[in-house]
């Protein structure tokens, strides 16, 4: 049988999913079920002085309308930070309470205050404009830049500092930067971004009063970590009555890894009403509640020689949080971000110090890529902008600071255990036909156009690992993965595992893996996830983890099938365990050539008998049936590595950037699925292109979204992008059986950085920021164009 | 949203007859609807025109091109006769929101919103058009009055709306790149008559802008815009363009059209 893994299987999901058969939280309907809306503010900041629900009660079909006062009374617990980060001077981050209703403040458009429950939703809406909120409105503290210099969101929280953090050696970067003959200098801002994930949330409450259990159906990305906060954090049962699952679910980017506050509230109130209850949210709650991404303000230094040596590089950023520390957002612009930002690189000396504030804005966390896409921002424009001052090329700098052996150690963390990222450049090189830019650009400037060319190799840290080594660093739980593999007596195999698919096509690679490892036709396996009643317990799908981390637990489980199954097999052949092979899906008796597939042992392990005798299959001890678990706990991160390049091309008189071509050189280790890859590789450059070229969320003075509808909003659409050229140059990971690495977030932490060198190599080297909107472009051309007519 | 009563009028008639300062007529709803589910309009009466025949259709004779109220973007944008008499008009309807948008949205819809974004008025004007309604024909020019208004009456129906078919014409459009409105369209039509300028998307309203007209009427090359001067001021600023760039994208967007004229 040949393997699977490697092979372009087309996608299992693709039936249901292409013909409309998906079941999404929002397709699920319990009887006698009751429509939820919320009452948000409409203010960033605001003190709560009254909040009048008693008109609302009496409004047609309305069941209930619970407040901040009742989720008070009732002890329920609110949303937590994940990882507790600690400052330079040794003081622990600052974290306020974040109730999942409102009581006394209220610090963000959008945060929720109270709570209707209707028999139908036009009710429950009309019931909701009911509700009188008498507020105080304070200042809000919207700009990023000013923010530690502005009021205190929170008491207790000085210059609305969560911490104000150090990695590296600020000693060494001093000394590296005196000895430096030239020191290149950069101020970024990324740009805040929203998910936007097609399925906006929503959660589907059913309390049971005869076993007093909760089922939560809801569009996360980790359902078993939101039972544990639910439950261990929120207080709103025991983890043994609380159920969640989240079925399919339209995309998460990191922004359904959070538990909201909308789930804690719904399932409190089910047992509270005993009544199922519904709630959707709306476009508009989604731009407005949903965590955001990115969001830095970012001074930068890079120390090289006069022939492009890097020496050394200073990282000094304000990142924003938002109103709200949850689960990924203090370690995203720490850990997920500080150790990257030196790139791909040799670099003697670097530190990387973050202050993490506060501000009326919705609460910022992890967005696909979290933290490395930042990173790779701040090193890749550093760099091209090293190359521009010393009169070099953008290749031949960046070959100049690669690593050639590995395992690498890395300035700030990371031990790199394998890429090739000379390799990867050089083909990247070839295929984007770097050589004829200067042809191409000639062609655009005689037709009135501007051409430039782009270039970024990065590397990623993905699969966060080991759970000593998070725990260590402030994660409160740790990041292994479990899998458990059954297979039925009539020889199907159920594949269970704790990661969750919300577009990365488990189903598929997760099946084929199994298939390899234990012969079965991908026909026959399942692959189960999403559920808490389902399989052991898991940590989730972000980060790139699920193949790394999950997808080997999987393959352990199987391998213990498979000992099991020797065993057994041994007994049956009458031969000793170590006489048996197996080999696609047979186990053999080399010596007798006699055999056994894995289907009749899985049979006879079920049933351990034959008529008319005593006789079992089982050895002695071996108890019946072929199911296995693994917990998974990989030794190190995965360490994707590439290089892309692309070339736009800039019409000077409205300032349209057209991206022309884009090549994309990835190592992911073992491809396990080359469609699915590809897949991955092309949604991740939609969206780091653009936060390039179009994305950008923002709020004006008083903290209102003035971005919070797609007609303001631009997300990148099929006919912005070109065809993308991808290539591979794989180096397998030693860090895991399989050799994978992850893909999911490649190519966004490599497109954004790669458009904006190629848009500021069109421009001469003018800086501008992103997203490189068509007015600002025109605007840099138009600079230009007088400082060449001067120059002339 | 809000409770309303819904009425299918069986003719202009009966349309008008329903209608009131509290309604709105109902053709393909792209404006009306969404407005009514955010709150920010509301009705006592719905009144639906979608079933009345005479006010779809596409007419074409020498000069002029005839186009129902209810007829859909994408009716216009494939009409071989659209093409063939003003192709610069099948292409504007082309280009009109997405294909969801095309399939329901009308004519007549468009025009009675008068969106200061949206593409069609700039085609009245360019067009030298004349709106027909249920008593009276109007000048494009005289029917535009400001930012969503225009000269209609409450209980007045679009029944369709005539174009002049120019020698040459060409509409350029900026697209805003969230919403595919207008940031700035400017529609460009030479007839024997004259020269129009029809811009969309710059001002709270659509205007014929005389200096472009007049510029090209002397001379009808791209060149000579530069020379025209566009100051920005009453020009729309928001945060995908700000005034001066939209003043200066008239212009691009002018040498755009005539180019393609």
């Amino acid at each position: 049988m040949a393997s699977l893994v490697g092979s372009r299987v087309e996608r299992k999901e693709d039936k249901r999913f292409l013909t409309g058969k998906g079941r999404y939280t929002s397709d699920i309907n319990i009887a006698n079920q009751t429509y939820a809306i919320f009452i948000r503010s409409p203010h960033a900041r605001a003190k709560i002085k009254k909040v009048d629900i008693s008109k609302a009660l009496k409004s047609s079909g309305v069941v209930d309308i619970l407040t901040g006062e009742h989720i008070a009374q009732d002890k329920i617990g609110g949303l937590i930070a994940g990882w507790a980060i600690r400052s330079e001077d040794g003081s622990e981050m600052k974290c306020p309470a974040n109730p999942p209703l409102a009581k006394d403040s209220v610090n963000f458009v959008g945060d929720p205050i109270a709570v209707v429950f209707a028999e139908t939703l036009d009710e429950a809406r009309a019931a909701a404009e009911l509700v009188k909120v008498d507020y105080k409105v304070l200042k809000a503290v919207s700009n990023l830049g000013e923010a530690m210099n502005s009021e205190t969101i929170h008491d207790g929280i000085d210059k609305n500092l969560c911490y104000d953090w150090l990695l590296g050696d600020r000693q060494k970067v001093k000394e590296a930067f005196e000895k430096a003959d030239k020191i290149i200098k950069l101020d970024i801002v990324n740009n805040r971004l929203i998910p936007n994930a097609m399925e906006p949330r929503a959660c589907v409450i059913d309390y049971n009063t005869a076993s007093e259990e909760i089922t939560c159906y809801t569009t996360s990305q980790n359902p078993h970590l939101s039972r544990l906060i639910m439950s261990a954090f929120g207080g709103v049962a025991p983890e043994n009555k609380l159920r969640v699952v989240a079925p399919d679910v339209g995309g998460g980017f990191g922004s359904k890894i959070n538990l909201y506050n909308e789930e804690i509230v719904c399932s409190w109130a089910s047992k509270k009403i005993e009544r199922p209850i519904k709630w959707v949210a709306e476009r508009t709650e989604s731009f407005l509640t949903d965590t955001h991404g990115r969001d830095h303000i970012t001074h930068a230094e890079l120390a090289v020689t006069n022939d492009g040596k890097f020496l050394g590089f200073k990282n000094e950023t304000i990142a924003n949080l938002g109103a709200y520390a949850r689960v990924f957002g203090t370690v995203t612009p720490t850990y997920l971000f500080g150790p990257c930002a030196t790139g791909v690189y040799i670099m003697p000396a670097a530190y990387s110090n973050v202050k993490a504030v506060y501000t009326n804005t919705a609460p910022v966390d992890a967005y696909r890529g979290a933290g490395r896409p930042e990173a790779t921002y701040t090193i890749e424009r550093l760099v091209d902008k090293a190359a521009m001052e010393l009169g070099m090329d953008p290749i031949e700098i960046r070959m100049k600071n690669f690593p050639t052996e590995f395992p690498f150690k890395q300035t700030l963390v990371h031990q790199i255990d394998s890429g090739d990222y000379v390799a990867g450049l050089n083909k990247a090189k070839e295929m984007a036909d770097y050589d004829g830019f200067a042809a191409r650009k000639k062609e655009s400037e005689s037709k009135g156009k501007l051409r430039g060319i782009g270039v970024t190799s990065y590397f990623e840290a993905c699969g966060i690992a080991p759970s000593p080594v998070v725990m260590m660093l402030g994660c409160g739980v740790g990041l292994w993965e479990s899998a458990e593999v059954r297979f039925n007596p009539t020889g199907q195999v159920t594949v269970y595992t704790g990661s969750h698919s919300h577009g990365q096509s488990h189903q598929t690679t997760f099946a084929q893996i199994a298939a390899d490892e234990l012969g079965v036709p991908i026909e026959n396996i399942d692959v189960v996830h999403g559920d808490t009643d389902k399989g052991t317990f898991g940590m989730g799908t972000y980060g790139s983890r699920s193949l790394t981390v999950g997808g080997i637990a999987i393959v352990n489980a199987c391998k213990k099938i498979v000992n099991k199954g020797k065993k057994i097999a041994a007994k049956m052949l009458e031969a000793s365990p170590d006489e048996v092979d197996f080999k696609n899906g047979e186990f053999v008796v080399a010596k007798s050539n006699k055999k056994k597939t894995i289907g009749e042992v899985a049979f006879a392990s079920y049933l351990p008998g034959v008529r008319d005798e005593v006789k079992s299959p089982l050895p002695e001890g071996e108890e019946p049936g072929l199911i296995e678990s693994s917990f998974f706990d990989p030794a190190n991160f995965s360490f994707p590595a590439g290089s892309h390049i692309c070339e736009v091309e800039i019409d000077p008189e409205t300032g349209h950037v057209k991206l022309d071509k884009y090549t994309a050189v990835d190592d992911f280790g073992t491809i396990v699925n080359p469609l699915i890859v590809e897949g991955q590789v092309h949604g991740g450059l939609a969206q780091g292109i653009g936060q390039a070229l179009y994305e950008n969320a923002q709020y004006d003075d008083s903290g209102q979204l003035i971005t919070a509808s797609y007609m303001d909003y631009t997300m990148p659409r099929a006919d912005d992008l070109p065809d993308f050229n991808l290539g591979f140059t794989c180096t397998k990971a030693t860090t895991n059986p399989l050799g994978v690495k992850g893909c999911g977030e490649a190519g966004t932490i490599a497109a954004t950085p790669t458009v904006m060198n190629a848009v500021i190599n069109a421009l001469d080297g003018k800086e501008i920021s992103l997203p490189a909107t068509a007015e600002k472009v025109w605007k840099a051309c138009k600079e230009m164009k007088k400082s060449n007519a001067k120059a002339a | 949203m809000k409770t309303f009563n819904y009425h299918s009028a069986k003719d202009v008639k009966e349309a008008s007859k329903l209608a009131s300062s509290n309604s709105a007529f109902l053709a393909g709803g792209m404006t009306t609807i969404p407005s009514m589910k955010l709150g920010l309009a509301s009705y006592k009466d719905i009144i639906d025109i979608k079933r009345i025949k005479k006010l779809s259709g596409i007419k074409v004779s020498g000069k002029t091109v005839t186009i129902g109220a209810t007829t859909k973007h994408s009716e216009v944008a494939s009409s071989k006769d659209v093409k063939k008499a003003i192709p610069s008009l099948a292409a504007l309807a082309e280009g009109i929101g997405d294909p969801q948008v095309r399939n329901r949205g009308t004519i007549g819809g468009s025009i009675a919103n008068n969106d200061p974004a949206a593409d069609y008025p700039s085609a009245c004007i360019a067009l030298n058009a004349t709106i027909h309604t249920n008593n009276r024909s109007i000048d494009a020019e005289k029917f535009f009055r400001g930012m969503f208004e225009t000269c209609l009456k409450s209980t007045e129906v679009i029944e369709s709306i005539e174009f002049s078919i120019p020698q040459k014409s060409s509409y350029q459009k900026l697209p805003n790149p969230a919403s595919r409105y207008a940031i700035v369209g400017v529609y460009v039509a030479q007839h024997k008559t004259g020269i129009n300028v029809g811009v969309t998307g710059a001002k709270s309203c659509v205007y014929n802008d005389k200096d472009l007209a007049g510029a090209l009427t002397k001379n009808f090359s791209s060149s000579v815009i530069d020379s025209v001067k566009i100051s920005s001021s009453g020009m729309n600023s928001d945060i995908h363009a700000s005034s001066d760039y939209r003043a200066n994208m008239v212009k691009a967007f002018a040498k755009k059209a005539v180019d393609a004229c």
